[in-house]
C-alpha cells in the first residue's frame, strides 16, 4: 500500500509539471498585455515596466525562472492587486469557493443517491418517472439559467433569500442549490442505473432467500454494491463543480476564487492565471486519488489488488 | 411417509407488455420428509420458475400466482404476507442457486453473510451466531474456517463459493432445501463433490431436497423421485426407478434417448425435434404433440390427465389410454433401460449412494 501511494505521488507531481508547461505556453498566446491605459505610458516608460516584470526575456527563459520559483513555493506577486503574492490572494479568497463546493458536492451526493435509490426501488412506477424527470432536467438545464431562475423566484418574488453577496449562510444557500442540481441529476441517473442493476443480480436473491426484510436487502447489500461506479463520477463531477463556481461566483458575486480567476484571465495577470490554474489542478488531482482510495474502501477487490504488490 | 409440501394446481403466469405467459399451468406434487425429489425439465419448462414460486421469490410484479395452493406446516404459502413469508425463508425452507460465481455479495465477509442468515432467524447474540457460523464452514468442508471468516468471496474458489451458498443455505436447519441447477455452473469433478456434500449433509439433517435440472446423470446419482416437466406442467412423475425403467411418457423418452453415452460412440448425438412452445400462446391439447412422434389425433385436440401406471408413478399421455394402439419406446430407449438395468444389476440390487 505504502508502495503504492508513493508511486501516485509521483505521478501526480508529473502531472502537475505538464499542466504547468502547457498552462505557461497557453497563456503566452492570450492577446494584450497585462499593462492597462497603455496608451498613456510612453514607450520608455513601457519598457522600464516590463523589464521590472521579466516580460521582456525571451519565453523559455521566462518558463524556466517560473518553474524555479515554483519549486520554492513562490507563485509570484500579482500585476493587479498591489502586487500582492499570488498565494495570499488565493488563501483570502479560497474559503467561500471551498465552502461552497463543498456544500453542493455533500448536498448533492446526499439527495442524488436518495433520488436514485428511490427511483430503482420503485422500478417502473410514478415515483420513478417523476425521480428520473428531475435528473434529466438537472442535466440539461445549465447551472448559470437555473441560477437566475433561483435569484429570480426565491430571492426577488418570494423574499425568503438574498439574491447574492457573501455575508452569511443564508447567503450560501442560493448558490449551493445552483451547484449542487447538476450534482443530484447525475448521481441519481447512475445511483438508479446501478441500483437496478444490482438488485437483479444472484446475490440479492441469496439475501432474500435467507428471509431479511427488503429494506435490509437494500441497506446491507444493493447500496454498497451500487456505490461503485458513484465513485468513478465523482472524479469528474468534482471537476464540473470547480468550474461551475467560476460562473455561479460571478452570477451570486460571491467574492470567491473562481470570481478573481475569471477576471485574471481578462486582464492578463499572469502570476494570478498560473497560481490558480496550479492549485485548481492540484486539487483535482488529489481528488482523483482520493477517489482511488476510496475505491477499495468500498470494494475489497480492488483493496487486495492495490496492496498486495 | 410424512407429506411435508404440498404443491396443488400451481399456476403461475408473467404478464409481459405483449400479454400473459403461462410459465406454469397447473402443477402438483408432495415432497415426503427425507426424500429427494429431482424436478427435470429444459430451459423454459417451468422448473426454475415452480422452485422460485415456493420460496415466493418470484418478483410481483410482473409474476404471480395465478391459482393453487403450495401447503406446508398447515399454510398456504401461496398466500402468507412477505413478512410471514420472510420468517419461513432462510429458515424453514431454504434455496442455493445456479452460479457460485454470482450468488454471493462481493463486498461482503463470507463469515457475515453466513451470520446474516442466523441472527435473521435465532435469538441469539453476535458471538453465538459467529461459533454457529464457523460450525457450518466446517460441516461444509470449508477448512480453516476461523480464517475464511473474514475473508470475501473473490477469495474463494466456484466449488467452494457454492459450499458457502451451502452453509448459509443450512444455517437454521431447514425442512427443505431447494437447490435450483447447483453444479451446472461447476465443472465435472467440483460437481461430484458438491453432489457428495448434498447426499451427505441430508443423511446428516434430515432434511428434504427438491432438486432442479436439466442433467439426468446427476438424477439417477441423488434423486428418489423425478418429476418431468415440459411447457409449464408436469408430464411424468414416479420414482427413479420408474423413470429411468419404465418411462411411459414419449418426453422422458426423448430426455432419456438424448442422454450422451460413451457406448453409442459412432452415433450422432439425438435429439427431440422442434422447440417448445409459446407459452404467450400455449397450444390447445397437449403442448408436446408437435414434437412427438406417437402423437395421436385426440392430443391436439384435448389435453391427456395424468394416467396412473402404479401407486408411484403417473404420466400425462394419451398412450396409456386404454382404447390407445400399443406403443413401446424407440430401440435407443429399449437400450438404455437396459444397460441401466445392468449396471444397477452389476452393483447388487437397486440402492443408488
Amino acid at each position: 500500500m505504502a508502495r503504492y501511494v508513493m508511486k501516485r505521488i509521483v505521478y501526480m507531481v508529473i502531472t502537475l509539471f505538464i499542466i504547468a508547461t502547457v498552462t505557461f505556453f497557453l497563456m503566452k498566446l492570450l492577446p494584450g498585455s497585462p499593462l492597462q491605459n497603455q496608451e498613456k505610458l510612453t514607450p520608455e516608460q513601457r519598457q522600464i515596466i516590463l523589464e521590472k516584470y521579466g516580460l521582456n526575456d525571451p519565453v523559455p527563459v521566462q518558463y524556466v525562472r517560473y518553474l524555479g520559483n515554483l519549486l520554492k513555493g513562490d507563485l509570484g506577486v500579482s500585476f493587479q492587486y498591489d502586487n500582492r503574492p499570488v498565494t495570499e490572494l488565493i488563501g483570502e479568497r479560497i474559503g467561500p469557493s471551498a465552502q461552497l463546493g463543498f456544500q453542493a458536492i455533500v448536498f448533492g451526493t446526499v439527495v442524488g443517491l436518495l433520488l436514485g435509490i428511490f427511483a430503482a426501488i420503485r422500478h417502473n412506477t410514478w415515483g420513478d418517472y417523476t425521480a428520473t424527470v428531475i435528473s434529466v432536467l438537472g442535466i440539461s438545464i445549465p447551472s448559470f439559467v437555473l441560477a437566475g431562475f433561483l435569484q429570480y423566484f426565491i430571492g426577488v418574488k418570494l423574499q425568503w433569500l438574498p439574491v447574492a453577496f457573501w455575508e452569511g449562510f443564508e447567503y450560501t444557500i442560493l448558490p449551493t442549490l445552483a451547484l449542487s442540481v447538476s450534482v443530484i441529476a447525475n448521481i441519481a441517473r447512475f445511483m438508479r442505473t446501478e441500483m437496478l442493476e444490482v438488485l437483479s443480480s444472484d446475490y440479492i436473491l441469496t439475501a432474500r432467500a435467507k428471509g431479511i426484510s427488503n429494506a435490509a436487502v437494500i441497506v446491507r447489500h444493493a447500496i454498497r454494491n451500487s456505490l461503485i461506479p458513484i465513485i468513478t463520477i465523482l472524479g469528474p463531477m468534482i471537476v464540473n463543480l470547480m468550474t461551475g463556481t467560476l460562473v455561479i461566483e460571478n452570477i451570486f458575486a460571491v467574492p470567491g476564487l473562481g470570481e478573481q480567476f475569471v477576471r485574471s484571465i481578462s486582464l492578463n495577470d499572469y502570476p494570478v492565471i498560473m497560481g490558480t490554474t496550479l492549485f485548481y489542478s492540484a486539487l483535482l488531482i488529489l481528488a482523483i486519488f482520493i477517489v482511488d482510495i476510496l475505491y477499495g474502501v468500498v470494494d475489497p477487490r480492488i483493496r487486495l489488488a492495490g496492496g498486495n504488490k | 411417509m410424512e407429506k411435508i409440501l404440498e404443491v396443488k394446481d400451481l399456476h403461475i403466469s408473467f404478464d409481459i407488455h405483449a400479454g400473459e405467459v403461462q410459465a406454469v399451468r397447473g402443477v402438483s406434487f408432495d415432497l415426503y420428509k427425507g426424500e429427494t425429489l429431482a424436478i427435470v425439465g429444459e430451459s423454459g419448462s417451468g422448473k426454475s420458475v415452480t422452485s422460485k414460486a415456493l420460496m415466493r421469490l418470484l418478483p410481483t410484479p410482473p409474476s404471480r400466482i395465478k391459482q393453487g395452493e403450495i401447503l406446508f406446516e398447515g399454510k398456504d404459502l401461496a398466500k402468507l404476507s412477505d413478512k410471514e413469508m420472510q420468517n419461513i425463508r432462510g429458515a424453514k425452507i431454504s434455496m442455493i442457486f445456479q452460479d457460485p460465481m454470482t450468488s454471493l455479495n462481493p463486498t461482503m465477509t463470507i463469515g457475515k453473510q453466513v451470520m446474516e442468515a442466523i441472527l435473521k432467524h435465532q435469538e441469539i447474540s453476535k458471538e453465538e451466531a459467529r461459533k454457529r457460523a464457523v460450525e457450518l464452514l466446517q460441516l461444509v468442508g470449508i477448512k480453516n474456517a476461523e480464517m475464511r471468516m473474514k475473508q470475501y468471496p473473490h477469495q474463494f474458489s466456484g466449488g467452494m463459493r457454492q459450499r458457502v451458498v451451502i452453509a448459509i443455505a443450512l444455517a437454521c436447519n431447514p425442512k427443505i432445501l431447494i437447490a435450483d441447477e447447483p453444479t451446472t455452473a461447476l465443472d465435472v469433478t467440483i460437481q461430484a463433490q458438491i453432489l457428495e456434500l448434498m447426499k451427505d449433509i441430508q443423511k446428516k439433517l434430515g432434511m428434504s431436497i427438491i432438486f432442479i435440472t436439466h442433467d439426468l446423470g446427476v438424477v439417477a446419482n441423488m434423486a428418489d423421485r423425478v418429476a418431468v416437466m415440459y411447457a409449464g406442467k408436469i408430464v411424468e412423475i414416479g420414482t427413479v426407478d420408474e423413470i429411468f425403467y419404465n418411462p411411459k411418457h414419449p418426453y422422458t423418452w426423448g430426455l432419456l434417448a438424448s442422454m450422451p453415452s460413451l457406448d453409442h460412440k459412432d452415433m450422432e448425438l439425438y435429439s427431440i425435434p422442434g422447440t417448445p412452445p409459446d407459452l404467450l400462446n400455449p397450444p390447445k391439447g397437449d403442448a408436446f404433440a408437435p414434437r412427438n412422434p406417437y402423437a395421436l389425433k385426440i392430443d391436439y385436440e384435448l389435453e391427456p390427465p395424468m394416467f396412473k401406471v402404479s401407486d408411484t408413478h403417473y404420466a400425462a399421455t394419451w398412450l396409456l389410454h386404454e382404447n390407445a394402439p400399443k406403443v413401446e419406446p424407440p430401440q435407443i430407449v429399449r437400450d438404455r433401460v437396459a444397460k441401466f438395468a445392468q449396471i444397477v444389476a452389476r452393483k447388487g440390487g437397486g440402492s443408488r449412494g
